[in-house]
């Protein structure tokens, strides 16, 4: 796999107030969104005020976790100690809607395709934490 | 007062030190040097100035240039945010003092030693509650993937314009090919005198692959730039031609976010040059056709395109080919940063780009531009017609 353990551990996340139920929640395997509880729009990264209709009140949902590839890159320079060389960086969009930068694992450069479908999974980081991944998905 | 057709501020002195990888000094004394030398340009001394804007990110403090200086009393003083792309804020923030009388001569400066004493394009994995160019919760969303550097920031961002538009990095290469041939007859560039050709971009090593090599990235840069503001009516008595703010703003849209704009729908619409452009063509009543020159935030290669179709100077998807048919060369119908741009010239954040702007229009630029009048500058969240004072 591409997210062999190097020697040094990936940093773990330092999330806010807004978004401790989204690292939580990647801790616990499930990856979490927020959705306003008045007008249900999803949003991401989390925030604590709908920007549709000013509701404070919202839902932390676990999310199907199918998303699609909306971009992606391989940095080279400079190395990261805690990086296997030759990883991906990705957005991607989710089946709910909502658009965040992860990982994509298990698959060649050559291979990509933008649009192709993916599915999370997770790793562990340092201090305990997690964070979730992208692979390709099997048409189901 | 303003006219209801553009403020009435105008630039009327700019300053800089050299340009290096080592200025030898402190990030406050390229300030001080900078600011000075604007005030030596405009006719004005310290004791005139009694308003200063920067970025949130310069690490100089305006009590600190007030004690430097020997300014008497500061009126006004404000800090903008959004890195680079903020950069032409400040100079915003000085025309609405000046218009409204909250200060008479406003200096807006960047200073700073980014690549001696600290490496701006760096990675920023060690990076606890922000970065350079921070002040939103960005950090937290990218470095746990190993997203730590401005050129992996903006990749993604690229990587989908390329595949919209069946663009490549050799593409990208016409936009280095252009700015550093600009700054090769630009004593002031860094670049002075080594323009590069296509084979040296393409054989340049990659950063992030398959979309930014060494030759897309901008360069890291010490040096200070300052612009002195003031109203029109003073400036007829100071120094130099005064150089008219037609307008400035700022613009940012909904769902932007700072370095990781990836929140909107559709990111190869540069949504925050979409809406600074628009306000500053409404503002004005000039459009695309009525620019001569423009200076546009290139802190890699494939911003140059952004820049050129948030402002309307060609359509979207069509940058590349605007770019490789010369249409950014001096003679061609949009010169871009005669200056060498950051590429080129110095990575000073925009300011040096405005400076550059003031000098196209005074007709006193080393590689200027025939019969300007208006010149765009444009650096995302930030942007500003200058244009000849009638």
């Amino acid at each position: 796999m591409s997210d062999a353990t190097p020697a040094v551990q990936r940093p773990a996340p330092h999330g806010s107030r807004d978004s401790a139920f989204f690292w939580e929640g990647c801790r616990r395997g499930v990856l979490m969104g927020q959705r306003c509880a008045d007008c249900g729009a999803w949003r991401h990264p989390p925030r604590p005020m709908c920007p549709h209709c000013q509701s404070v009140e919202r839902e932390e949902v676990e999310l199907s976790g199918r998303a699609t590839l909306y971009s992606w890159a391989k940095p080279v320079h400079p190395p990261l100690p805690m990086f296997e060389p030759g990883y991906l960086i990705a957005l991607v969009d989710l089946e709910e809607g909502q658009r965040m930068l992860s990982n994509l694992c298990d698959v060649s450069p050559e291979a990509i395709e933008i649009g192709m479908p993916l599915e999370v999974f997770f790793v562990e980081t340092a201090e305990g934490g997690a964070v979730h991944q992208f692979r390709p998905r099997q048409a189901s | 007062m303003a006219s209801s057709n553009g403020s009435n501020a105008a630039i009327v002195g700019t300053g800089q030190t050299e340009f290096s990888k080592s200025s030898g000094r402190s990030e406050l004394q390229l300030a001080c040097e900078a600011i000075k030398a604007a005030l030596d340009d405009a006719g004005l001394t310290p004791a005139d100035v009694d308003g200063m804007s920067t970025f949130t990110i310069d690490n100089n403090e305006d009590v600190d240039l007030v004690r430097s200086l020997g300014v008497e009393n500061l009126r006004f003083s404000s800090r903008v945010g959004h890195g680079g792309g903020g950069s032409v804020g400040p100079l915003a923030h000085a025309m609405a003092a000046v218009d409204s009388g909250l200060a008479d001569v406003v200096v807006c400066w960047r200073a700073m030693n980014e690549r001696s004493e600290y490496r701006f394009g760096a990675s920023k994995m060690s990076a606890v509650g922000g970065a350079p160019g921070a002040g939103t919760g960005f950090i937290e969303w990218s470095l746990p993937f190993g997203s730590a550097s401005p050129a992996a920031w903006t990749a993604v961002q690229a990587q989908r314009y390329m595949h919209r538009y069946g663009v490549t990095n050799e593409d990208f290469g016409h936009v280095s090919v252009q700015l550093r041939k600009y700054a090769s007859t630009n004593p002031n560039a860094w670049f002075y005198e080594r323009p590069i050709t296509l084979e040296d971009h393409q054989a340049s090593r990659w950063i992030v692959e398959p979309i930014f090599r060494l030759l897309d990235c901008t360069q890291e840069s010490d040096g200070g730039v300052a612009v002195v503001v003031t109203s029109l009516e003073r400036a007829r008595d100071l120094k130099q031609p005064p150089v008219r703010i037609l307008h400035a703003t700022q613009a940012v849209p909904f769902e932007f976010e700072t370095v990781t704009n990836y929140y909107h729908e559709d990111l190869c619409s540069f949504d925050a040059g979409i809406a600074c452009s628009r306000e500053l063509y409404r503002r004005t009543g000039l459009g695309p056709r009525d620019i001569q020159v423009g200076m546009l935030y290139d802190h890699f290669t494939i911003a140059i395109y952004w820049h050129l179709e948030a402002n309307g100077f060609c359509k979207q998807g069509e940058a590349a080919d605007f770019v490789k048919d010369g249409h950014i060369a001096i003679d061609g119908t949009l010169p871009v940063s005669p200056n060498g741009g950051h590429i080129g010239e110095a990575y000073i954040h925009g300011m040096n780009n405005i400076a550059e702007a003031v000098r196209q229009v005074r007709g006193t630029a080393v590689n200027q531009v025939a019969a300007v009048e208006n010149v765009l500058v444009s650096a995302g969240t930030s942007g500003a017609i200058l244009s000849r004072a009638s």
